[in-house]
């Protein structure tokens, strides 16, 4: 089927990524925009706009409702619904197919086997991935012997959980019992499922993932990217390739990760995440997000793909124009999030009126972003504002490059953590490549007393 | 006509080699300003002037939150100390959706109670009650949206004599 309208349930920088594409391709497109958003960027930018609903998430970009009728409304063949929101929810994409609209994303199956955790690391271990040493808990007494075979320290993650909610390490046995009770009760109010299974703990972990693009038989990976440097688990920078990273243990993610998408029969894009046991020189499988993710720019820069173009292709039923010995690597990309919070103030949020917003340009610079003087940013969504992207020949040069874009960022009229990306680049540490996934919490609690942060 | 990213690179390169420093560019859909500093590197700023394109005028009128333009700020009270949110977002009684809300009006609070969650921006921020006394109104009702600074509860201080 060729896609000729497309709705586009999303907001901000996404939106407007996915509208050029489109744009791009010839495809129609009608972004389906909150109350919050009806006068935003990508609604000023795509061919058409439909009122989903009031501000609140919950009565707009998460209504399943909501969406569908505005997909109906506009007469569209396609729904994108970006990263986020209803990205990986199975209704919606169940919806489409019995409303006759091409959901752009994996199939439904391919969503329930990889949306519970539990469930993807069974179909992990089917497809011969290692996974993080540890087990479901099926009741409090299971514990006991669960840990004796991990070992100490371990975490308990809650099932429902994600982002790093509902998640406890235990690193002495006597707290055991009484902390599986409460992450039990905790889980279960929390997100609705009392399951909690445990893990070992990785104490020197780095997160790296590879990104899979597949038609339903050929899968191919587009190479890893490293998301370590990680606040309350959101990631700040991302870069591809991962940097210092053994070869041969490289070569067996990407083999994992097409294994896992093979096993699966994927379609669409996908990213198997992997945390890398530094100690143990080793790496587990995580989870695998079923949806195009923040991140995906480093993977473009390095290997020339535009991938909302192949998640559209693959959406229309065709298969991949290439295979695996066609992608080639050129040089190192680095992405910086710039959110809408005030890291002098403890990461606090802010939300307001945009007043001037000026963005480096040159030669492997790329900046996505929604935001121009006289947006606005509403309280209601998360805090990312853009993501500047800079490629340079190696990782060294892509620094140097990115060092000198961010001076040249200016956003006012709400505060930005650009002043925290400029530190962490000057860190030698991070300059060094490869800092583990605790290395940020270190960096903010080393920081000199009364450096430009207070 | 839009204006992509690498429309914008290809002005760039037509320009680059001139003696170009500014250039100003507008179109019935956008503004782009294109600047070279000292340095010789180049920054834009851009503004995408047209209008959207509602499907539906009707749906798409401009939805006024009923608290947003009428927030009830609260007027001071004799002796009640208020409590106002440090930021704009949705206003929590309770930890969670079902549990029972972190106070009631009558309950005695200190500075340091808990006495509702403000979420912006997907942030969950604790507000304290920043007085010690007893919960006199809580004027917001659960899940409202509170604009930055309106009142979210009265405290009075009165009857502990304790300090606002």
């Amino acid at each position: 089927m060729i896609l000729r309208r497309v709705l586009i349930a999303n907001r901000g920088e996404i939106a407007l990524r996915i509208i050029r594409t489109c744009r791009r391709l010839g495809i129609e497109t009608v972004l389906a925009a909150s109350d919050a958003d009806l006068d935003s960027v990508p609604a000023r930018t795509a061919d058409l706009v439909v009122r989903l609903g009031p501000p609140p998430p919950s009565a707009s970009y998460l209504d399943v409702d909501a969406v569908l009728s505005a997909a109906k409304a506009a007469g569209v063949d396609a729904v994108h619904p970006g990263y986020g929101f209803l990205s990986e929810n199975q209704r919606l994409a169940r919806a489409c197919a019995e409303a006759g609209l091409v959901f752009i994303g994996p199939t439904v199956e391919q969503l329930a086997a990889v949306g519970d955790k539990l469930e993807a690391r069974r179909h992990a271990v089917a497809a011969g991935l290692p996974v993080v040493p540890g087990g479901p808990l099926e009741d409090t007494a299971d514990a006991a012997r669960l840990a004796a075979e991990i070992g100490f320290p371990l975490l308990i993650k809650a099932v429902g959980g994600g982002g790093g909610r509902g998640m406890k390490q235990v690193h002495d046995p006597a707290d055991l019992a009484a902390t599986v009770d409460l992450a039990v009760a905790e889980a279960g109010a929390a997100f609705g499922d009392p399951r909690v299974y445990l893990e070992r703990f990785v104490a020197t972990g780095r997160h790296v993932e590879v990104q899979l693009v597949a038609d339903g038989e050929s899968v191919v990976h587009l190479g890893t990217r490293d998301c370590s440097v990680q606040r309350r688990y959101q990631k700040l920078i991302e870069e591809a390739p991962a940097p210092a990273l053994d070869p041969a243990l490289r070569e067996e993610m990407h083999r994992a990760a097409v294994a896992l998408g093979k096993h699966l029969e994927y379609r669409g894009l996908g990213t198997v995440e992997f945390l890398v046991d530094v100690d143990r020189g080793t790496f587990y499988f995580l989870e695998m997000n079923a949806r195009i993710q923040v991140e995906h720019p480093v993977t473009e820069a390095v290997t020339g793909l535009d991938l909302v173009a192949e998640q559209l292709a693959v959406a229309e039923g065709r298969s991949l124009s290439f295979g695996q010995a066609d992608v080639s690597f050129t040089g190192h990309a680095v992405e910086c999030r710039i959110n809408a919070e005030d890291w002098a103030h403890d990461f606090r949020p802010s939300p307001g009126t945009v007043t001037e917003a000026v963005w480096p340009l040159g030669d492997g610079i790329r900046v996505d972003t929604h935001l121009q003087a006289g947006a606005t940013v509403p309280p209601y969504y998360d805090s990312l504002l853009a993501k500047l992207i800079v490629h340079g020949r190696d990782r060294a040069d892509a620094l140097t490059r990115l060092r000198s874009a961010l001076a040249r960022c200016a956003v006012h009229g709400v505060g930005t953590n650009i002043p925290m990306h400029q530190e962490v680049l000057a860190e030698a540490e991070f300059a060094e490549g490869g800092v583990d996934t605790a290395w940020f919490t270190r960096f903010l609690r080393d920081r000199p007393v009364g450096s430009s942060r207070g | 006509m839009s204006l992509g990213a690498e429309d914008v690179q290809d002005i760039l390169r037509i320009i680059d080699g001139m003696e170009v420093d500014r250039l100003h560019l507008r179109t019935g859909r956008f503004e782009l300003s294109l600047r070279r500093d000292d340095d010789g590197e180049w920054t834009q700023s851009a503004r995408t002037t047209a209008e959207p394109v509602v499907l539906d005028g009707r749906d798409a009128a401009p939805v006024h939150d009923e608290t947003a333009s009428g927030q009830r700020t609260g007027a001071a009270r004799e002796g009640l100390t208020e409590v106002r949110t440090p930021l704009p977002g949705a206003f929590y009684r309770a930890p969670k959706p079902g549990a029972a809300p972190f106070v009631e009006i009558g309950d005695e609070v200190t500075e340091t109670t808990v006495v509702g969650i403000v979420e912006t921006m997907k942030l969950m921020n604790s507000v304290y009650a920043g007085a010690a006394g007893t919960v006199a109104e809580i004027p917001l009702g659960d899940g409202e949206f509170a604009e930055q600074g309106a009142v979210l509860m009265f405290v009075d201080t009165r009857a502990t004599g304790a300090a606002p």
